[in-house]
């Protein structure tokens, strides 16, 4: 998929409460870019009548009250934001570590992976903890992130069978994609790691280390290390 | 206090309030009641705000042992409830005592009622909100539906002097053949043709159904020539008429919060309660309104639960307080 990045953004009605602001089209960075930008300035200066404001890959959706504004208006402020920031630039990303432990008992798939790639299990993790990934979007389950980023020579299809509960923190990737599974999920992405982060916290004061549009980069630890993070984190 | 012990959950029994909308940036859905208007007239019936935790009661009813003094009101679907094996009505409060038993029934019209008790039900908020929400754990007792041997408590809140009823004229029906008002979009292009079937056509309610989404079954909504099969992945709104490749619509529900096929319309507000109370082999339609037809209802929805708060509230007042 090719990317444009529209001159202005395009508005769709989702029914009668959100409105969906796209700013162009496909999976690309530069267009992430810009919604990024949007939902920051829109979260610092939350127009009346809104109540959330989500991010996607190339678009966010605007949650609003009827009672308190509409479309035109909401169109109308958003234009104009959208010209303010064209001079700024964006604040940095955030990148944010993730500890991961691959293969052996918390990656089950490395072989698989290695088998379909010709790699070796320390080059898949060399080159696995050697990107920082985008964060396109957050969505599907608590936390989980849409990422972006995946070198090439890791793409591996998705397992035939997929697993009925994979554990919190498996890492794994399927095609062109990777990411972390937050909370307990079935799955079909090759699972080369496990990390021993809790990236769904719901009891503690900020649930999620990240945000749509960091960045976050995988840090290989051992086994030693992953146990000692895991007691922390989950104690 | 301590309120109910639950002697049999029911089909599926959650703890629900309005939900949890502050963390959708997230992959947090909303969650909630599925019918929000039946959830928030089951609150201003017992004299709670209308936010105020209740039990979602999917099907088939739960049996409860009172174990504290409460006001308890049965909203939503058709399901018969007896205290004590005596038949009580729904849409009005009824007094329980330690020792009574409350039973609820299969729903025979309809798919999920509302159960709220004095002062709500008293689970740990988590990310500022009581829903139960399954898939993550979090929320309601132990972030699951209820099992036997559950013990459920309550809220402080005054019991209410006398009992006080819905006047009928206000409750809704909940019939076999729903027609649910829609506003095409957001992705209504791609269907160029196949729209104008789509509002015509008449779906099945299937055996898929549950708070993720609802699918159904009928004449498959054609895309055009050219248009994707799936689309970018993007945020999702309970309503969205999500119309995978086979053609088969599915109306996402509050436990989605990103999808990646194209949406052909999106269900209006006020007519999702509709969606909560489908059950299989129902039939749906959809009907094209404008947005400004769906503003114009929303505040009419508004102004009526309004008018029910008023009502009750004055109801109370004329009895001699209670709240």
């Amino acid at each position: 998929m090719s990317a444009i990045l529209y001159e202005q953004a395009r508005i769709r009605l989702s029914g009668d409460r959100a409105l969906l602001v796209e700013y162009g089209e496909g999976i690309d960075p530069a267009v992430n870019e810009k919604v990024r930008t949007m939902t920051a300035f829109l979260k610092q200066n939350l127009p009346d009548g809104v109540e959330a404001v989500v991010p996607g890959y190339r678009s966010l959706s605007i949650l609003y009250d009827p009672l308190a504004t509409d479309p035109a208006t909401l169109a109308k402020i958003l234009h104009a934001l959208e010209a303010d920031i064209r001079a700024g630039s964006p604040a940095e990303a955030k990148i944010v570590p993730i500890p991961v432990c691959y293969g052996g008992e918390f990656g089950p798939d490395i072989g698989v992976v290695a088998e379909h790639t010709g790699l070796r299990e320390q080059e898949i993790i060399v080159l696995h903890s050697s990107v920082d990934y985008r964060i396109y979007m957050i969505g599907f389950t608590p936390g989980f992130c849409y990422l972006g980023g995946l070198e090439r020579r890791l793409w591996t299809p998705r397992r035939k069978t997929p697993r009925a509960n994979l554990p919190a923190g498996s890492v794994g990737l399927a095609e062109s994609q990777t990411g972390v599974y937050p909370v307990d999920s079935p799955g079909g992405w090759q699972i080369i790691g496990r990390t021993p982060l809790r990236l769904f916290a719901p009891h503690r004061e900020s649930p999620f280390l990240y945000e749509a549009g960091d960045r976050i980069r995988f840090v290989p630890v051992d086994k030693l290390e992953f146990d000692r993070l895991y007691k922390t984190e989950w104690s | 206090m301590e309120l109910f012990a639950v002697r049999n959950p029911g089909s599926m029994t959650t703890v629900q309030d309005l939900g949890r909308p502050a963390f959708l940036d997230r992959g947090v859905p909303f969650s909630g009641a599925l019918d929000p208007f039946a959830c928030r007239i089951a609150n201003l019936l017992v004299g709670n705000p209308e936010e105020a935790a209740v039990l979602e009661i999917t099907v088939t009813g739960p049996a409860l042992a009172a174990l504290a003094p409460a006001d308890i009101a049965l909203t939503g679907a058709d399901m018969g409830m007896t205290v004590n094996g005596r038949p009580v009505s729904r849409w009005r409060t009824h007094k329980v005592e330690p020792g009574d038993l409350i039973r609820i029934s299969r729903a025979l019209q309809g798919c999920r009622a509302y159960l709220a008790v004095t002062g709500g039900i008293d689970v740990p908020p988590v990310m500022g909100s009581r829903a139960t929400f399954v898939r993550a754990k979090i929320g309601g007792v132990a972030g699951r539906g209820l099992i036997k041997g559950d013990t459920l408590h309550r809220g402080a809140g005054d019991l209410l002097r006398r009992p006080r009823t819905l006047p009928s004229r206000w409750i809704p029906s909940y019939p076999q053949e729903i027609v649910l008002r829609a506003i095409p979009g957001p992705q209504d292009e791609f269907f160029r043709e196949g729209i104008g079937d789509f509002f015509r056509a008449s779906f099945q309610v299937t055996q898929q159904i549950d708070r993720m989404g609802c699918r159904l079954r009928g004449p498959a909504v054609r895309r055009d020539a050219g248009s994707p099969e799936s689309i970018v992945t993007e945020p999702t709104m309970p309503g969205n008429v999500q119309v995978p490749a086979d053609g088969q619509p599915i109306i996402l529900l509050v436990e989605q919060t990103s999808g990646g096929y194209a949406k052909i319309a999106t269900v209006i507000t006020v007519d999702l309660p509709g969606v909560a109370q489908a059950v299989p082999g129902n039939t749906v339609r959809f009907e094209r309104v404008t947005l400004k037809t769906a503003h114009d209802l929303y505040r009419e929805r508004q102004r009526r639960l309004q008018q029910i708060r008023k009502h009750l509230d004055e109801k109370c007042a004329a009895d001699g307080g209670g709240v």
